[in-house]
């Protein structure tokens, strides 16, 4: 009854195929992005903005990026936080040093990326599965030492390098409003670029591939190109989403903030939220974003208002539990729901297109 | 010249004992994918879970209690895995079950670190450790010790997946879980026997290593040594795991001896990977890995 189908009348091929062909689904992108843009910035806290809204959207970009790669186009990484470091010192390289205005440097800090992690997709062509899920944890490893160890990119032994102050055109970029908006920007034009590539000639390539790759290379599909480009356009993403860390979301690029955890953490977003779905990269990162801040707040109410468990809830088994519970939750999606969050979504649009009719 | 020959001969030494004790770790990879197809990621984190309750059970308990505490433990958390994991995930492809066992390693270390507590612990297995010149080069007895146990343990591994009754029903569970089935293997049976000897393993590779550096966090890390290891030498072979290992020991130790001061040390981190993706541009297999012909 709300969900409504029916009614829409296509005439001509051209919105057949259109990205959204329900009139419901356009409304209801629409509202999303009138939200984003008009309600959030103005009404979210500054606390809401900077640790909330801010990560979420940078994690929904680096988590597009893997879901891209794995989930559309079936090659495993675990080098993805490897490919965001390489975009947060490229972004700052050329911003500090080079003064390669704002947007050019997200985008070549994402070109770079790009380069880096096709090299490192090259041994896709030959080995699969574990062997490869193996040679990516290689490129984490790699660029974790050439950054830390190469002064010319990270400076020295800390490697940690802060961003200069944000300005475009001679508007400064200093209040978390105007970061949000920045991020927001990019991260729609980007995830609409994402959901049309993949109703695209390259799209399907690559879902022939994740589906039996020995069978899309006997329909002429060609390996090389389709499995190095996936693993190009996927750090692409790695690497801006790595430039926003930067320049939105810590200010300061730290090689401490892109080790091998977050890769695990980036690829429990896309299991969780959804593997091969645009929307599920979103769903994904915002549960990952709510997780940690969930845990901490119903443990210490627990703790305040029914027993006094500080001595059970130490610190240490506060970090313990977010990690069993993150743990948990992986195998549980990947048992139970292996369409994640995403699958969730569809669920309600079924319940909602008969309501209130039981069939 | 001599010296640097001299200095390279002791390198490698140390290294191909550093070596053996990756190949301990790797081989539970190995157990658990040549015996039902499951690409462990969890193993380092079952060697640290098996270190850390050992140390924490010795500082009460006597050493040998502990071990038994212990096997009792790894062989309930195996039958667990089958259960709460495996059950759910049978005739699923092996990347979603591989993803899974990514999930029981967050999961084991913060079960680890939760019920044994986050500190360092110091392991004493009762073995001094002594260092021994043998013609100029000094070698610890502990590492002697790891050398040993891991030849023993290989060898019982070998006999029981060659000649066993048991072991052949775990090798072609591992080549065709529907195949298994049908010709009247317990699947799940073989999963909980397969999981419960890679605890077994963890536990000899944990008290080994515990007594070497200590027990933390970064134990689980050994995991990350051993893949290396492991596509090196092939994931679904157990000489491979061992020779693999001693490669890629002598290998690191001599790279960090003798490139790491030139370009500001600290490549042992990332050589043996280094090493194994060049092998892997040669052999996609590993040295000793089952070539897959697939067929559509």
């Amino acid at each position: 009854m709300f969900y409504r189908e029916t009614g829409v009348f296509k005439t001509t091929y051209a919105t057949d195929m259109e990205l959204f062909p329900l009139p419901l689904d356009k409304i209801g992108f629409a509202v999303c992005i009138l939200f984003a843009f008009l309600i959030v910035p103005f009404f979210a806290s500054h606390y809401l903005l900077v640790s909330i809204f801010i990560p979420f959207l940078v994690f929904s970009l680096a988590a597009l990026g893997l879901n891209i790669l794995t989930g559309y186009a079936g090659q495993l990484s675990l080098g993805h936080a490897g490919f965001m470091a390489v975009g947060a010192y490229a972004t700052v390289v050329m911003y500090n040093r080079y003064d390669v205005p704002l947007p050019l440097a997200l985008l070549g800090a994402g070109a770079i990326t790009a380069v880096v992690g096709s090299t490192f997709g090259l041994p896709s062509l030959r080995i699969k599965g574990f062997y490869l899920a193996v040679s990516t944890l290689a490129a984490q490893l790699i660029i974790e030492w050439v950054i830390t160890h190469v002064k010319w990119i990270s400076g020295g032994v800390y490697s940690t390098v802060d961003i200069r102050a944000l300005e475009f055109m001679g508007w400064k970029i200093d209040t978390a409003p105007e970061k949000y908006y920045v991020a927001l920007v990019i991260v729609v034009v980007m995830a609409l670029f994402a959901k049309n590539l993949m109703r695209s000639r390259i799209g399907r390539a690559w879902m022939s591939i994740r589906d039996m790759d020995v069978a899309s290379e006997i329909i002429g599909i060609s390996q090389f190109k389709y499995k190095v480009l996936a693993f190009a356009v996927s750090s692409f993403y790695a690497g801006v989403a790595g430039g926003l860390v930067v320049a939105v979301y810590y200010g300061s690029a730290n090689i401490e903030e892109f080790h091998l955890m977050l890769s695990f953490e980036i690829l429990g977003m896309v299991i969780i939220g959804g593997m091969g779905s645009i929307l599920g990269s979103f769903l994904g990162a915002a549960f990952m974003t709510l997780l940690p801040i969930f845990i901490d707040l119903s443990i210490s109410s627990i703790s305040h208002n029914i027993v006094d468990l500080s001595k059970v809830f130490t610190p240490d088994l506060m970090a313990n539990a977010k990690n069993m519970i993150f743990g948990a939750l992986i195998i549980f999606f990947l048992a139970v729901e292996p369409l994640g969050l995403a699958r969730l979504w569809n669920t309600i649009k079924d319940y909602l297109r008969l309501w209130p009719f039981p069939y | 010249m001599w010296d640097t020959a001299f200095f390279a001969l002791e390198l490698t030494i140390s290294g191909l004992l550093v070596g053996l004790m990756y190949s301990l770790v790797a081989l539970g990879f190995v157990l658990i994918y040549k015996a039902s197809g499951v690409f462990n990621f969890a193993q380092g984190d079952m060697t640290f879970l098996a270190a850390l309750g050992l140390a924490a059970l010795s500082v009460k308990l006597p050493l040998w209690v502990g071990v038994i505490i212990i096997i009792g433990v790894m062989v309930a958390l195996a039958m667990a895995i089958e259960r709460i994991v495996l059950k759910p995930l049978v005739a699923r492809p092996p990347l979603v079950l591989f993803m899974a066992t990514i999930g029981i390693a967050f999961f084991l270390q913060g079960l680890a670190q939760g019920v044994w507590g986050t500190q360092p612990r110091g392991l004493n297995l009762g073995v001094a450790d002594e260092t021994y010149e043998i013609a100029g080069i000094f070698v610890s007895s502990l590492d002697i010790l790891g050398a040993i146990v891991a030849g023993v343990l290989v060898v019982v591994l070998v006999w029981f997946f060659q000649k066993t009754k048991t072991g052949r029903a775990l090798r072609a569970v591992s080549d065709d879980h529907e195949a298994a089935l049908s010709v009247g293997i317990p699947l799940r049976k073989a999963w909980g026997i397969t999981w419960a000897i890679a605890g077994i393993v963890a536990i000899v590779a944990g008290a080994l290593w515990g007594t070497r550096v200590g027990v933390q966090a970064s134990l689980a890390l050994l995991a990350l040594k051993a893949l290396p290891v492991l596509i090196l030498g092939g994931i679904d072979s157990i000489p491979g795991a061992i020779i693999g290992g001693l490669i890629i020991g002598a290998t690191e130790n001599l790279a960090e001896g003798l490139l790491g001061p030139m370009v500001g040390g600290g490549i042992k981190n990332f050589f043996p990977y280094l090493l194994a993706l060049i092998v892997l541009g040669v052999r996609p297999y590993g040295l000793f890995g089952r070539e897959i012909i697939e067929r559509v």
